[in-house]
């Protein structure tokens, strides 16, 4: 018997699932981000100050393309969660020995990947209309990685808690697209008042989508390398939290 | 030997209910055990505790020895369960779900006994089939099949024939008996009586979170130690002196109690000397439902 195989199966399973509704998982979010593109530069162009000589819509993709990351990999694990909660096919993950490590790994690697695939998306389409650069490709896929698993872990918990479809919803648009939004994706921070900008550096989407941008043009906010350490210190709180709900089996195991 | 299951004063609360009060169980391995109780008794309680879907408030579980806690991996791997409701994913076929199933016990190559209990269970043809297309009796036997994947010892069935069709429920009697032949230790819990008391060797009653009998099913059967002669009579009604005998008429046929053969002759003399005629007669043997309504009704918590 081999151990490795729970965890790779549940991943499978879990890749499997969005993989199979691909035109909803990956190419709906594509092209939702890519009408914000065409519509939002097309509007903004000039109006709003960004990084210096960089075009409206070159700054707007990157922030797209992490915001599609974003909510994409949100959407995998908790969708899933929820659903089996709901449908009650959950006990079929509960029952074989899965130790919690596995059902954590797997539902987040899922996401990443998911976020990463919608991500991609996003980009490849966006490359289509407009020009960009890519100065530090490196850090581009680390924020992207570390961006997706912090989602992923989130939505894990939302999935963990939830026990309707709309608290998922809820946690969605109250907590991850506010913080989604107000992060720098549509506007550089520096174009806020100074209370906004300051309020800003507490949302720690904010270090994510600064620090995926520093990749394309090599200009941020706060140097990459803090905001690196502030995902991944998100990431680890987050992945804590996760881990301690799913080890006293919190909403799961009754 | 070490006992399949061993359930000693677990406690069990949800909210305000004490669903659970102090449950002690054993079952011994290659046994055919029965749970029964009415509706809130505590039966898939017992299971979901068992299973690790639900954790004891106190008390110790034990799966061929291995804390259902403490040592999760082994007792899961070891334990196999049907759940009572239909659930399903409904994004794979059969197969996909039969594959997963097993990889999650770490069975990666499993193919080879997939198809076997598949076709066991007459789902060969639905293999491929989306799990959302399936009938109910389809999905039922799709949940056996996944229960069987990782070939556990220990089998719990929870009222795996309810709103089975006839034909259904004898293949899976069939099927389940089989399984217990070959060794595995079967749990059953249903509310058809007629079944406990055809499958299972022994048998525990629950009623709200106690065990209130636990005997072998010949043992529960012969503690009555009645029988009933149904009797229909024409040209005179049931003599009075007979009415408390009558565990229940219908249709103008009386179910009587009788405390042993020896009694059939004063009955009969009786229904003679009121000058009626007996029109059908039948001898039953004492019944598990008779015991069961007994008992639930001696144990008023």
């Amino acid at each position: 018997m081999n151990p490795l195989s729970g965890f790779g199966t549940l991943l499978y399973k879990e890749l499997l699932r969005f993989w199979k509704v691909a035109f909803q998982t990956v190419a709906a979010p594509v092209l939702t981000t890519l009408l914000y593109l065409l519509i939002f530069s097309h509007v903004m162009q000039g109006r709003a100050p960004v990084y210096g000589e960089v075009p409206y819509a070159a700054f707007l993709v990157p922030g797209l393309v992490m915001m599609a990351v974003l909510q994409n990999a949100f959407a995998n694990s908790s969708s899933s969660l929820i659903q089996s909660k709901v449908t009650g096919n959950i006990i079929f993950v509960l029952l074989p020995p899965l130790s919690h490590w596995e059902f954590f790994a797997a539902y987040v690697l899922a996401s990443v990947v998911r976020g990463m695939a919608v991500g991609a998306g996003v980009l490849l389409v966006s490359l289509a209309f407009v020009g960009l650069s890519f100065e530090h490709p490196l850090w581009i896929i680390a924020f992207a990685l570390a961006g997706s698993a912090i989602l992923g872990t989130l939505g894990l918990i939302a999935g963990i808690w939830a026990d309707k479809f709309d608290q998922v919803a809820a946690f969605q648009s109250f907590l991850i697209m506010p913080l989604t939004f107000l992060s720098g994706v549509f506007y550089s921070i520096h174009s806020l008042p100074a209370f906004w900008q300051d309020l800003s550096r507490f949302n720690p989407f904010f270090y994510m989508i600064d620090g995926f941008r520093y990749g394309f043009f090599g200009v941020s906010d706060i140097d990459p390398a803090l905001s690196l350490a502030v995902a991944l210190a998100n990431l680890l709180v987050f992945t804590a939290v996760t881990l301690a709900l799913l080890r006293r089996g919190y909403k799961l195991r009754f | 030997m070490i006992p399949a299951i061993q359930i000693q004063q677990v406690h069990k609360r949800f909210g305000s209910v004490q669903a659970l009060c102090g449950i002690d169980l054993e079952v011994a391995q290659g046994e055919f055990f029965g749970l029964l109780g009415p509706n809130g008794a505590g039966k898939t309680t017992v299971i979901n505790i068992l299973a690790g879907l639900a954790r004891a408030d106190s008390g110790s579980v034990r799966v061929l020895g291995h804390d259902v806690v403490t040592q999760y991996r082994e007792s899961r791997r070891a334990l196999g369960v049907v759940p009572q409701e239909l659930v399903f994913d409904p994004f794979f076929s059969v197969r996909e779900t039969l594959r997963f199933q097993s990889g999650y016990f770490g069975l990666g190559r499993n193919d080879a006994w997939i198809d076997e209990v598949m076709h066991h269970l007459d789902l060969t043809g639905k293999a491929g089939a989306n799990m959302r297309s399936l009938s109910g009796g389809m999905k039922r036997r799709v949940l056996v099949a996944q229960a069987l994947v990782h070939k556990p010892p220990v089998i719990v069935l929870d009222e795996p024939t309810a709103g089975v069709d006839v034909e259904l429920r004898q293949g899976l009697w069939e099927f389940v008996r089989g399984l217990n032949r070959d060794g595995h230790t079967i749990v059953l819990t249903t509310h058809y009586l007629e079944e406990a008391e055809a499958m299972c060797a022994r048998i525990a009653m629950l009623k709200q979170g106690r065990v209130v009998a636990l005997d072998t099913t010949s043992n529960l059967i012969n503690r009555r130690d009645s029988l009933y002669l149904k009797l229909r009579i024409g040209g005179a009604a049931l003599p009075p002196a007979l009415a408390e005998r009558v565990r229940d008429s219908a249709e103008g046929t009386h179910t009587l109690r009788l405390r042993s053969h020896a009694e059939l002759e004063s009955v009969l003399a009786q229904v003679r000397e009121a000058g009626a005629q007996i029109e059908e007669l039948e001898l039953l043997q004492p019944d598990l439902e008779d015991v069961f309504v007994q008992i639930m009704r001696d144990a008023k918590g």
